[in-house]
């Protein structure tokens, strides 16, 4: 069978959920391989193994990090002429469907992205998308060259199959011409110790209904274990990081449970969170169009809601 | 400084997006309007020029329609505008969008900047500038929310989950600007009178030597085989607060087993 690649969402080797989702759907297309970028191939050898990745391709060369996405479509152009895959999937982010991009270009490749299902079928990968604010789904497949397909995570539960993950290590030369654009710098941002949105069962977010006070809502999540998301309009006031935004410019999230919290349900809002499971709103408007969508919705205060919630649900743990 | 701004016209997300019966995007029956992400690299490129000089030229490839995303950007400002429209250019994917968009790009004359949009709202694939940054070979300097261009250097932000990294390229270079950098202005009076004085010139693939074989449905890359409307949210129960509002949700929560 071809091999199927996998391009690993890591942190110095500490392998991310996506890739083992991602390698498990690979195993239903062909042979899982893994692409790894970066020195620490050891760490991430075992989880990788299990997974399922018979071959693990390596490439080790500091450009790939310092320069933005020119080396990593350069370097996965170099892994495709070697493999000749049937397809190559990567974990949805900015970062990746833009070298996907470029790398569709330099293989003449079809290209697919924020795939939300992907299977074999009969005229090869099929793939199943959520657009326009996930008020339709789409099937598509590629028809030319190599599918490329990001993929968005949670959408398979990663299942494990022992494999022997035998490294290959891939020597790339980045060109000049993709070093044109230079990480002159990084800058850690703060953790918050909660589960990562976009991976997250849970979500509760905020929205202008707070005033800019999100303890309530924070409180809440906490108490679900959850991550915390805000509205546009939250971000916009300086009241939680942009990176906690949920929307059409934000995250999208497909949680188990999404709760929003003086959130009116504005269309840009609901393209980031419309394909959750079960969706919740507390909202003082009865009008809020939020209250579309919900499974069950509280028209009332969220200062005394949630709090109230909150201790119910604590007192029920204990 | 001769910036260029890739502008695309796409159907209000406020009314009801449907398909053709080809399976594209129905752009012809539906309001549509430029892209709202493109209204931040259109302002960000009127800035650039208002602190020093140069030239904004706008472009769009689309439909006859799209003439109204073109009018919107002259109207907040921009000097003139291009539309690249053909019958050919129908269904292509962002591949093909791609490689009219660098020759429309390559005609205009070789630009300083070529400005975007973080990714378009009715594809919202966030690719075409990656694609273009390849195909017209300059460094890419993508999803920025501040932008600085000083002494053939442009440098920018782009925030990352876990990290924000600083930016930096030499000009001539591509950046694709979020909806974090700036506050787009609103076409002034004296915009909307100024545009209609300004140069719009249209071009077909002939005129930019693309081969109409390259572009279009058929020649996609990628096929969308069907789509079908996601069945509407059943609305579930809605109760209003009397003081038990939050037990009650709690109790929901229990019956569902997140408790
Ligand atoms: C191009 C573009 C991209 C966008 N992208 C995004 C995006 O990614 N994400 C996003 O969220 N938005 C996005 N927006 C903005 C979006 O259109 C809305 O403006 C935004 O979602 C509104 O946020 P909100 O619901 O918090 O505020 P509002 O719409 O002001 O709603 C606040 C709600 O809180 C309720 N409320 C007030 N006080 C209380 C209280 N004490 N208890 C309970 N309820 C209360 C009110 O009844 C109201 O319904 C985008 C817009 C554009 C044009
Ligand atoms: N047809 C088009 N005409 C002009 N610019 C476009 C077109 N399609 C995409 N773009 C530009 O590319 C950006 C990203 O689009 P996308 O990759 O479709 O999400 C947009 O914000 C526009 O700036």
């Amino acid at each position: 069978m071809a091999e199927v690649l996998v391009l690993v969402d890591h942190a110095d080797g500490q392998v991310k959920k996506t890739t083992a989702e991602l390698l498990t759907i690979a195993r239903s297309l062909g042979t899982p391989s893994a692409v790894f970028i970066g020195g620490n191939v050891e760490a991430a050898r075992p989880r990788l193994a299990q997974f399922g990745a018979e071959k693990v391709y390596v490439i080790d060369n500091d450009d790939v990090e310092n320069y933005l996405v020119a080396p990593l479509a350069e370097a996965l152009h170099a892994v495709v002429q070697q493999a000749s895959p049937a397809a190559v999937l990567l974990p949805s982010t900015t970062h990746n469907k833009e070298a996907a991009a470029r790398l569709a270009i330099k293989t003449e490749s079809g290209l697919i992205t924020d795939a939300v299902a992907v299977e074999a079928g009969d005229a090869g990968v099929s793939t199943t998308q959520s657009v326009f604010a996930g008020s339709y789904t789409v099937k598509a497949t590629v028809t030319k060259g190599t599918p490329i397909i990001t993929v968005k995570p949670n959408v398979v539960p990663p299942s494990a199959s022992q494999a022997g993950a035998t490294v290959v290590p891939v020597d790339v030369q980045v060109s000049d011409a993709a070093k044109g654009a230079k990480i002159a710098g990084r800058e850690e941002k703060q953790k918050s110790g909660r589960p990562e949105l976009t991976e997250a069962a849970i979500v509760v977010s905020g929205g202008r209904g707070t005033g800019g006070d999100f303890s309530p809502v924070e409180t809440f999540a906490d108490t679900l274990g959850a991550a915390v998301g805000a509205s546009r309009a939250a971000v916009d006031a300086g009241w939680y990081p942009h990176s906690n935004q949920v929307g059409q410019t934000g995250k999208q999230v497909s949680p188990q449970l999404y709760v929003a919290a003086g959130i009116s349900g504005a269309i840009q809002h609901r393209a980031g969170m419309q394909t959750s499971k079960t969706i919740i709103a507390i909202n003082k408007d009865e009008e809020a169009p939020i209250f579309e969508l919900v499974d069950f919705g509280v028209v009332g205060d969220l200062f005394t809601v949630l709090p109230q919630a909150t201790e119910a649900v604590q007192k029920a743990r204990s | 400084m001769n910036i260029v701004v890739c502008v695309k016209y796409v159907p209000d997300a406020q009314g009801d997006r449907t398909f053709n019966e080809d399976n594209t995007t129905d752009r012809a029956n539906v309001d549509g309007l430029l892209s709202e992400l493109d209204e931040y690299a259109v302002e960000a490129a009127l800035k650039i020029v208002e602190a020093g000089e140069g030239e904004v030229t706008v472009v769009t490839v689309g439909p006859e329609q799209a003439a109204d995303a073109l009018k919107k950007a002259l109207q907040m400002g921009a000097d003139k505008a291009v539309h690249v429209s053909d019958e050919a250019i129908h269904g292509s994917d962002a591949v093909a969008t791609s490689l009219v968009l660098a020759e429309a790009v390559k005609k205009i004359g070789s630009p300083d900047l070529v400005l975007t949009g973080l990714s378009s709202t009715d594809g919202t694939m966030s690719v075409v500038p990656a694609m273009l940054a390849e195909r017209l070979g300059l460094p890419q300097v993508t999803q920025v929310s501040t932008l600085e261009v000083a002494d053939g250097t442009v440098k920018g932000r782009r925030d990352g989950d876990a990290v924000s990294e600083s930016l930096e390229a030499s000009l001539p270079a591509l950046v694709s600007v979020t909806d974090q950098i700036n506050e787009p202005r609103y076409p002034s009076f004296k915009g909307i009178m100024a545009a209609k004085k300004k140069p719009v010139e249209t071009w077909s693939l002939a005129d930019l030597g693309v081969d109409a074989g390259q572009v279009g449905l058929d020649a996609a890359w990628t096929k969308v085989e069907s789509f079908a409307q996601r069945p509407p949210r059943e609305q579930g129960e809605i109760v209003t607060d009397e003081g038990d509002g939050g037990t009650k949700l709690a109790e929901f929560l229990a019956a569902q087993k997140f408790v």
